[in-house]
């Protein structure tokens, strides 16, 4: 178990009274204290870690959230922003004396406006959900989290969420237009708006990605967009990683940025297959699924131009969907992968570095090095058109040692990311899970610069103050 | 006044360090192309970022490319274009606008955030801003970001450091995602009656799914444009079913090669807006629906709109009564503004840019204080005191 801040026993000592105190702000079933009830909160999508929290609100309304943010600020109280759970970096971990706000309730659509392209949802809105509620006019959200049915829009903007079609269409920051927050002190501040590029400091920029250090997020506008005529995917599977990554690197050279970029290693091939029958081909040492867009015409054209480059390099196979339901089977088994290697393994710790995709041979021959060293088997998933490597590596939650060699393991692959000029995360965000690896990639003087931002709009260290930023530093 | 032009970050961070403790405030600039935008800074010497210039990295084949801060951009577009790339968000040249022929640095584009029409489909340039390097206030060297597409990995400093206008760091390098430049370009012209339906043709071409790449009215006419860009094939079948969704409006012209080219060149620098150098120029940013009634509140002004009918550039009277009018459109459009050029005293008189938002001045200012403790950037470039 990752180390958290102690209590503060004057916040425990005061349990009740700041429980009733919540019960005022947020009545009736949307304040939560019985054990049994928080049990549900106590975790999120990185199910290792586990921590109750002191209490559960689940607001209605920005006023609800700015008049509970007050009362915690004045009573020195810390606080734990909460969406769907989904984080896999430990994103929404309570503390024993946090209150944990989730947003869930707050779910309400506030305008759709398809002249002007955009839509004001609440922080609770789904992914899925804002796509549905514009898909009737052809218009959908583009970033698309494979959490995207459950994961909500205010966890999206917090963590800076992609997805797999992030290459043509940018991650969470470049679809948004406006946000409205709550402030560590309770302020109610909206920044942005329906337009584009307000002049001054980049405030929804910032927000985007902070990981509830700075703020609840309570509202959100986003970028809707029409989408394209029609999507079609082909399949291409090589002798070798190394051949595979110069076929990614000769098709972005030509002047193609495909809507999806997805590559797979052999262990990755075979689990994928062995679930979903997908039709892989097994005898491949990496896969790539390319997915282009546009009208038939568009995408009989653009796939030739693909197939003629990867024909270059001494395929295995190809394969171009000559339907939607073709497309569908070969994404089939990419979309099940974490399904998949479930089905092998009785856990698995997902790993989210991004590495310059040209490092992508010298990177998996090192896992697999490390690999065999720690005994432990690896499945490696890789947006290759921006470098988010995926890698799976698969342990026994059963067996304690198993599960300290599993994250050993896993900071060793995202060391080796920042070594070879890569980052730590690439959309899973920080978290608790990879908050003591900073150090490798920000000095102490990068990191206290970072720290100083987060004082200055929570000087106290309320906010989520066990995340992102090593402990040993993290007060002050 | 003093200007410092450092050799090297190293000797950059000095000369901040030693400013720093003496208190002693700093303009900061590349080559000094858009000293005539905002308000007049009060320092006694100029920063300059101008020797520390050239590529330090081009990876075409991973959309990425790194450059010290005051490399012209002009460099970098050269440098992109010979592998078939380009600056997605096509920053405008301002020197016609600013009357100037220093050539804009890469680190200048990033500091102000400016972005052209191609900005409504591949993002600002804050979105294109992988990594920076920036000598912070006290003297370090301070990287965010990195050279990778996709990176979440703490605080977004890029993000807060662009369109900071040197007031919280001196950007010292670069990393920018470059995308391929577009086989094909071609324009669809429409003549409108008035800007309202002018802005009813773009965002019919903007909800199309023929991935539109420009959206913009210019004053002649009115006359609405619409670029495509792509593969050949693309742009051709694209424009035949664009023309047919947009006939019900008027008859529909096609632009196409260096004329389509010249035309948004002339979008993205405000050429229609150029004629009178004395006048002032506004960018007002709002909702796209609410710009021709920006405009239309503003009789006497000469507009452009771009950015789907979003971005309102305005011409008109460099007098304060005029930009209280600017801003009074801006505000109930509840929209942006920028006084984007104005002579000295007017700049130096009214407020260029909105307040910050309500509940967030305080934080502003720890935020300020927490990258510039000695208030030594470019003090009065934002707003007057900060």
């Amino acid at each position: 178990m990752i180390a958290l801040p102690p209590p503060k026993a004057e916040t425990l000592a005061h349990r009740d009274e700041i429980i009733a105190a919540l019960r005022a702000i947020v009545p009736g079933e949307g304040t939560i204290s019985e054990p049994i009830r928080l049990k549900p909160y106590e975790t999120d999508g990185l199910s290792a870690y586990r921590q109750p929290p002191l209490a559960v609100v689940l607001p209605t309304s920005t006023e609800q959230v700015a008049a509970v943010m007050r009362y915690c600020h004045a009573q020195g109280i810390r606080v734990v922003p909460r969406g769907a759970g989904t984080s896999l970096s430990g994103g929404a971990l309570p503390l024993a004396d946090a209150v944990v706000i989730g947003l869930m309730r707050m779910n309400r659509i506030l305008e759709v406006d398809f002249e002007d392209r955009l839509a004001v949802v609440e922080a609770g809105v789904t992914n899925l959900g804002i796509t549905r509620a514009v898909e009737h006019e052809g218009f959908f959200y583009a970033p698309d989290p494979s959490s995207q049915l459950a994961c909500m829009i205010g966890g999206n903007v917090n963590m800076n969420s992609g997805g797999a079609h992030c290459l043509k269409y940018g991650v969470t920051a470049n679809n948004l237009l406006g946000l409205k927050f709550v402030t560590p002190e309770g302020e109610v501040v909206e920044v942005g708006g329906g337009h584009l590029d307000a002049v001054g400091y980049d405030w929804l920029g910032l927000m985007t990605g902070s990981e509830g250090q700075l703020g609840i997020i309570t509202e959100v506008t986003v970028r809707i967009l029409r989408g394209p005529e029609g999507a079609r995917a082909m399949l291409a599977a090589f002798k070798g990683t190394e051949i595979a990554g110069q076929a990614v690197d000769a098709i972005i050279g030509s002047g193609i940025i495909p809507v999806a970029l997805e590559f797979m290693d052999r262990p990755c091939i075979h689990a994928c297959e062995a679930f979903a029958h997908a039709g892989y081909p097994l005898d491949a040492e990496a896969m790539l699924i390319i997915e282009v867009e546009g009208s038939l015409q568009e995408q009989d054209d653009l796939l030739a131009r693909i197939k003629e480059i990867c024909q270059r390099f001494d395929p295995i196979s190809l394969k171009v969907a000559t339907s939607t339901e073709e497309s569908v089977a070969i994404w089939k088994g990419r979309k099940g992968a974490f399904g998949a290697v479930g089905r092998i393994s009785p856990d698995y710790l997902c790993m989210d570095g991004t590495i310059p995709t040209g490092e992508l041979p010298h990177v998996l021959k090192r896992i697999g090095e490390m690999s065999e060293q720690y005994g432990l088997k690896v499945a490696n998933v890789f947006h290759a058109g921006d470098g988010n490597l995926h890698p799976l590596i698969m342990f026994d939650a059963n067996d304690p040692e198993s599960f300290r060699k599993a994250e050993t393991f896993g900071a060793d692959i995202l060391k080796l990311c920042v070594e070879v000029g890569g980052c730590l995360t690439g959309e899973h965000g920080v978290g608790v899970e990879k908050r003591d690896l900073m150090p490798v990639q920000f000095a102490p003087h990068e990191l206290a610069q970072q720290r100083k931002i987060k004082s200055a709009f929570d000087p106290g260290w309320l906010l989520n103050p066990h995340k992102v930023f090593p402990l040993e530093s993290a007060a002050r | 006044m003093k200007l410092i032009a450092p050799a090297s970050e190293a000797e950059l961070a000095a000369v901040v360090a030693a400013a720093a403790a003496a208190r002693e405030p700093l303009a900061i600039e590349g080559n000094g192309s858009k000293r005539g935008l905002l308000r007049p800074v009060q320092a006694a010497g100029t920063l300059s970022t101008r020797n520390l210039s050239g590529i330090t990295l081009y990876r075409p084949t991973e959309l990425v490319i790194a450059a010290w801060a005051g490399t012209p951009l002009a460099e970098i577009e050269a440098a992109v274009a010979e592998k078939g790339q380009m600056i997605a968000p096509e920053p405008p040249d301002t020197g016609a606008l600013f009357g100037t022929d220093a050539p804009s640095t890469i680190g200048g584009i990033v500091a102000a955030n400016l972005s052209g029409p191609r900005r409504i489909s591949a993002g600002a340039i804050r979105d294109h801003v992988l990594g920076i390097r920036f000598v912070n206030g006290a003297g370090e060297v301070v990287r965010s970001g990195g050279r990778v597409l996709k990176n979440v990995t703490g605080l977004d400093l890029c993000k807060l450091l662009t369109g900071s206008h040197g007031t919280l760091g001196i950007i010292t390098e670069v990393t920018l995602k470059v995308l391929p430049r577009p086989e094909t370009a071609a324009t669809l012209a429409v003549r409108v009656p008035d800007l309202t339906a002018g802005v009813r043709v773009l965002s019919a071409g903007l909800g199309s799914p023929f991935g539109v790449t420009g959206a913009a009215l210019l004053p002649e006419g009115p006359t609405a444009l619409l670029r495509l860009e792509d593969f050949a094939p693309s742009v051709s079948y694209r424009a035949d079913r664009l023309t047919g969704t947009l006939e019900a409006f008027g008859p529909v012209e096609l632009i196409q090669g260096e004329a389509s080219a010249d035309l948004w060149r002339r979008v993205r620098d405000a050429a229609p807006l150029h004629a009178a150098p004395e006048e002032a120029i506004w960018r007002v940013s709002v909702r796209p629906s609410a710009g021709p009634g920006v405009a239309a509140s503003l009789p006497e002004a000469r507009t452009l709109l771009d950015w789907g009918g979003g971005l309102v550039w305005v011409a008109g009277p460099a007098t304060q009564a005029m930009h209280e009018r600017v801003v009074a459109a801006a505000t109930a459009a509840r929209g942006t503004f920028l006084l984007f050029r104005a002579p000295e005293p007017l700049r130096a008189t009214v407020a260029v840019v909105p307040e910050e938002p309500p509940g967030l001045a305080a934080i502003a200012a720890r935020v300020k204080a927490a990258l510039d403790p000695a208030g030594i950037f470019n003090p009065g470039r934002l707003r007057a005191g900060a």
